[in-house]
């Protein structure tokens, strides 16, 4: 039972971490009806820039997420300013392919400024662990939840009671009806991108504290992308249980059944992508989406 | 469209022939003339480029039919080049079976294995296939890993090259052959399909599935359909590629290699035959541009980064290009073809 538990919380913890990531998915989405693969490369540099901040210039952990999110910001704006820009208007393959060398560069760039190398930082971290009854949960997932609750928190709220959340969801709906009521679509875009950014960076740092960065983390965007379907496109809140139930969902099965397979498992890897596709088969709109009607 | 002045149709046959002048019917002799004999006059280095190429472009031929023409966008075709590849190497190097034996077997195959991820496909449209397509890739070679006794698992497998009654295709000349020819029947085939009764359905899919549905095309049937031809190509592909490294690993197969190969199609332009072989000759020889003028770069910037910066200037150069012609390099090569038509006019 201890075992299931402990799989359990820590299953939460790392769809929280998913949840978070997902929502920046859903705001390109959204805004650009582009599949952004660079979503998982946001991720992996924002573990390195943990690293770099937490491991290379000693900051204490709120001033590196801070920092972090600072360098986020500034990704976001430069990436939205100088590659999506010019193709505002242009197909929707063009925005996708963009995101693919947009993914390239970044993955360039981590191996040019890390050396692409394995870094961890559990140590760093306050230990603060928590002991309920025999459970224990060790610091880097008590933060990683802390931050993702928090920043989820703020998102909604960015979403439902500010004008600038306000004009994003308009966007969403109908791009030239919000033109011609006077709001600025690219501002709304250049908004979308820092926040894809931030969360991803935020993500980033929170998994690289639990299991250390390297270059193929840049594969939980792929995760992301099945919370996002999972939960419906359409819903934020989906995405959030989405997240948390394969997060979840994978931790067990990967505790269960990874000692059972032949080649010692990784079950952690595929399980997400065998849920999501049984799922979709029944609930082709995700478990929330909203069925599309179509019409000739 | 696109034909140069004067040039009439007076049956339905020369309507529908594709190549209807003199003029391409030289050019296309003269192109099959200087690729067949390539061995002669390159060093085997640019023979293997224009090998790797050649299985390329078999299988992003397959892409196209499965997304460009029948629009169901898949990101794992490398994962199904990896069933046929597996397939191929399995039946070879563990069953004894001849090549000319197990190409056929792999491409049936990944087939199989492309309907039956295809099984969804129905239901799910845009985004929602794009993610069980992934999940193929994901799946595919995670069994592969699992089933280590039959492929090797994280350790590979040592595949044989082909033979042809006791020679073996050894050399670089005599495999780019085999690649070349299977790559032209390829192509014939591609072009084709898209023109028989299948291609015009899988285009009525693409551009309004419920038209296509309304009008009596058989969804369930066509969508299976290009399925399969789409993988049947990626398992031809995926053995040719083996065969060739003569072993076989999952790292031959990662999945930005599926993504790539749709941008290879979305740089060539969708729903094109010539657009895929432009898009994969175009990205292969920047990839080879990289190569050369990464460890330049990198000795001038620094030493010891030349992957850094060979993988940046790809997805720079691919940056720009975007920027200047977002709609691909078919879009480019019709306007230049259109020029040259009306030359020395400007309409």
């Amino acid at each position: 039972m201890t075992f299931f538990l402990q799989l359990v919380i820590s299953g939460f913890a790392l769809g929280m971490v998913y949840a978070l990531i997902a929502i920046g998915f859903v705001i390109i989405l959204k805004c650009s009806k582009a599949f952004n693969i660079a979503q998982g490369h946001f991720v992996m540099i924002g573990g390195y820039l943990g690293f770099t901040f937490l491991v290379t210039f000693h900051l204490p952990v709120w001033a590196s997420l801070l920092a972090a999110i600072a360098v986020a910001i500034i990704m976001g704006l430069l990436i939205e300013r100088f590659t999506l820009r010019p193709l505002v208007g242009q197909p929707v393959l063009a925005v996708i392919m963009m995101t693919i060398a947009l993914a390239t560069v970044l993955e360039g760039l981590a191996t040019l400024i890390w050396g692409g190398e394995y870094k961890a930082y559990h140590g760093v971290l306050p230990t603060i662990t928590l002991k309920i009854g025999e459970l224990s949960i060790p610091s880097e997932m008590l933060i990683g939840i802390m931050v993702s609750i928090v920043a989820v928190a703020i998102l909604m709220l960015l979403f439902h009671y500010t004008k600038s959340g306000l004009a994003m969801r308009a966007t969403a709906e109908d791009e030239q009806v919000v033109q011609s009521a006077g709001i600025k679509v690219t501002t709304v875009y250049a908004l979308s991108w820092v926040i894809a950014c931030v969360v991803g960076v935020i993500g980033g740092i929170i998994l690289g504290g639990v299991s250390g960065v390297m270059i193929p983390m840049a594969m939980v965007g792929l995760k992301a992308f099945a919370v996002v379907l999972l939960g419906g496109i359409n819903s934020i809140g989906g995405a959030i249980v989405a997240g948390i139930m394969l997060g979840v969902l994978e931790n067990v099965a990967a505790g269960y059944l990874d000692p059972l397979l032949p080649a010692g498992g990784g079950l952690a890897n595929v399980f997400p992508f065998i849920v999501i596709i049984i799922v979709l088969i029944f609930r082709p709109y995700g478990l929330f989406g909203l069925a599309e009607i179509e019409r000739i | 469209m696109g034909l140069p002045s004067g040039t009439f149709s007076q049956s339905y046959a020369q309507d529908m022939a594709i190549f209807r002048t003199k003029a391409q019917w030289i050019i296309l002799l003269a192109f099959l003339a200087f690729l067949f004999t390539c061995p002669l006059y390159f060093s085997d280095r640019i023979l293997t480029i224009m090998t790797i190429i050649g299985i390329t472009v078999i299988s992003v031929l397959g892409l196209n039919i499965l997304t460009g023409y029948c629009n169901q966008i898949s990101i794992g075709h490398a994962g199904f080049m990896a069933v046929g590849a597996y397939t191929s190497g399995i039946l070879c190097a563990k069953l004894g079976w001849s090549f000319w034996a197990a190409l056929p077997a792999a491409a049936l195959m990944a087939g199989i294995v492309g309907i039956l991820f295809g099984l969804p496909s129905l239901k799910l449209k845009g985004f929602y296939l794009i993610m069980a397509t992934i999940a193929a890739h994901f799946i595919i070679i995670w069994f592969i890993l699992q089933f280590y006794t039959v492929t090797g698992g994280g350790d590979g497998l040592a595949v044989p090259r082909p033979e042809i009654g006791g020679f073996v295709l050894k050399s670089k000349g005599s495999y780019f052959y085999l690649v070349m020819i299977i790559a032209c029947l390829a192509t014939f085939v591609a072009k084709n399909i898209v023109r028989t009764r299948a291609g015009r359905a899988f285009i009525a899919i693409r551009d309004n599935e419920l038209a296509a549905e309304v009008m009596g095309v058989n969804l369930w049937a066509y969508k299976l359909m290009a399925f399969f031809i789409g993988c049947v190509f990626a398992g031809v592909a995926g053995s040719l590629l083996v065969h060739y490294v003569a072993f076989a690993t999952v790292d031959q197969f990662p999945f930005m290699n599926s993504v790539w190969y749709l941008g290879m199609l979305i740089i060539g332009g969708m729903g094109s035959t010539a657009g895929a072989i432009f898009g994969v000759v175009s990205l292969k020889l920047l990839d080879e541009l990289v190569i050369i003028v990464g460890p330049i770069l990198s000795a001038v910037v620094a030493p010891q980064a030349a992957a850094s910066l060979g993988l940046i200037m790809r997805g720079l150069v691919i940056i720009l290009f975007l920027i200047f012609e977002p709609r691909g390099l078919a879009h480019r090569w019709q306007m230049v073809k259109a020029y040259f038509q009306l030359w020395p006019f400007s309409h």
